[in-house]
């Protein structure tokens, strides 16, 4: 067990001195590899701070129906009529046109402006809450609701989420797909590094098999050096994702804080780093492993 | 030690650099193998360290059958002989005491251990004082005493050299001859090929002639 041990640390050892041995070219491809990692990684983040926004506000969606300017309170009677007695609604709220304007007079400057218009310019209106969430169901609504008389416009506010919602899942499959392809990258790049780290030391990989090398004693530094390598990429990574998310977190805040004010930004946590660094160092692992079976075999 | 008993050994094309050959080489022996170029003298050293294995019979090397090792088990047979390659294998980006450490390293001594043993093989070979001289800057002799360094630097009990003497001046190889003859008298076996058995004269080794790949006489 302890020469177990000693022979991991000398194999270690030997994958280090392989590192100091070509500074430049380890740390262009750490640098390669943590670029390739960060993407996604950054990538990511920003997604989980915009779904939660995307999911609150989708959450319920509403219609507003807005009632023509020449509409009364007769009229505004009748549409409320007819609301009681159509499927699919569950429940409205009227807003007078001079509730409107009120709310509207709160707002810095609107008060000049709405006293300098010659009358009222807010219509009726009613927020209504349907029954369905459907995309078919509410589209179906908003027709009925749409030809009742008096009706100027019907809204279906919750559709500006959906898209966004559609926007967030596309851009997710995106990444998923793109994460894979530069994991690829990764184990590419590092299965190109060890095979001329191979054809480099031929001699003397020929020289120790001769001299009673084990296949582990031969492949080991390069499993160590795979490894080490995708966890120095992975580090440049966290470095990169802390960097965007820094770089992003002033606009970020402004769009979230529009939709909720509690919002914190959510950037990278230990669990992230850890979890990068893991997939990091088991992608170089797995370049490594691919190199040294291609190019080692039998001898 | 060694025991070769009926061994052939073909090559892919045909060529058959051994027929029937049997020898013996007894513990603390020490043994030329002559012949002219293409007797067999590499092949034989070839199949001792499982290089090559024999297409037929039997080698015995320290009471293993060589031909029927696992390949697992190689390695270990190997750290047991200690070679002499005729193109010595020095490894030129590293040093004389880095080249000597190698089999030690990966033999899996400890850092403090190898290093005493690397200074006594150096010391032995007369090398104690160029321990950090580049293999490029020694000369032909000091090249194969290095190698010869790297072979006995663990003490096996089997030493194993290709054609020490090639290439080197009659005093160096005289030098050579002299330092194998030295582990003899400790009791280890030494089995030399050779074209030049006259440089080993007062080695007290037995000689064996290989003639197209069978034992002559």
């Amino acid at each position: 067990m302890k020469a177990w041990f000693a022979s991991h640390r000398a194999a270690l050892a030997r994958a280090l001195r392989r590192f100091a041995q070509a500074p430049w070219s380890s740390l262009l491809a750490a640098l390669v590899i943590g670029i390739a990692l960060a993407l996604p990684a950054s990538g990511h983040l920003l997604l989980a701070n915009l779904l939660p926004i995307a999911e609150r506000v989708s959450a319920r969606p509403e219609i507003s129906l807005f009632l023509a300017l020449g509409a009364d309170k007769r009229d505004a009677a009748e549409i409320q009529a007819r609301l009681g007695r159509t499927a699919g609604v569950s429940g409205w709220r009227f807003v007078s046109r001079e509730e409107t304007a009120k709310r509207m007079r709160t707002t810095e400057g609107l008060a000049e402006v709405l006293d300098s218009l010659p009358r009222n310019p807010f219509p009726d209106a009613f927020v209504i809450e349907p029954s369905t969430e459907t995309e078919a169901g509410l589209g179906a609504l908003r027709e009925t609701l749409a030809a009742w008389p008096k009706v100027e416009h019907v809204q279906i506010d919750s559709a500006w989420v959906k898209r966004l919602a559609a926007l967030v899942k596309l851009a997710r499959a995106a990444l998923l797909a793109a994460a894979g392809l530069l994991a690829a990258a990764l184990v590419v790049v590092t299965f190109n590094t060890i095979r001329l780290q191979i054809l480099g030391q031929r001699e003397e990989i020929e020289l120790a098999r001769l001299l009673g090398a084990t296949d582990g004693f031969i492949r080991r530094p390069f499993f160590y050096f795979g490894t080490l390598q995708g966890l120095a990429g992975g580090a440049v990574a966290c470095g990169l994702v802390f960097a965007v998310v820094g770089f992003a977190r002033a606009p970020l805040a402004d769009l979230a804080g529009l939709y909720d004010p509690a919002f914190s930004l959510r950037t990278l946590e230990a669990r992230d780093a850890v979890l990068v660094l893991a997939a990091a160092g088991a992608l170089g692992w797995l370049g490594a492993w691919a190199s040294v079976s291609r190019h080692l075999r039998g001898g | 030690m060694i025991s070769f008993t009926q061994v052939c050994k073909r090559y892919p094309g045909g060529i058959e650099a051994l027929r029937d050959l049997s020898l013996h080489v007894g513990a603390g022996e020490m043994v030329l193998l002559t012949g002219r170029s293409g007797a067999g003298k590499s092949t034989v050293l070839k199949l001792i360290p499982a290089i090559e294995l024999p297409s037929a019979g039997a080698v015995i090397v320290a009471g293993q059958n060589v031909a029927s090792l696992r390949r697992a088990a190689v390695p270990f047979l190997r750290r047991r002989i200690g070679l002499v390659f005729q193109d010595h294998k020095l490894l030129f980006d590293r040093n004389a005491f880095e080249n000597v450490l190698l089999p030690l390293a990966i033999s899996g001594y400890s850092p403090r251990d190898a290093g005493r043993r690397v200074q006594a093989a150096l010391d032995k070979v007369g090398l104690a004082e160029r321990a950090r001289a580049m293999p490029v800057a020694l000369s032909g002799g000091e090249q194969q005493r290095l190698a010869i360094a790297r072979a006995i630097a663990h003490r096996p009990a089997l030493l194993v050299a290709d054609e020490p003497t090639a290439n080197l001046d009659p005093e160096y190889a005289h030098e050579i001859a002299r330092l194998l003859e030295s582990f003899r008298q400790v009791g280890v076996t030494v089995v030399v090929a050779t074209h030049d058995a006259a440089v080993f004269a007062d080695c007290g080794a037995r000689r064996i002639v290989l003639e197209r790949g069978a034992a002559a006489g």
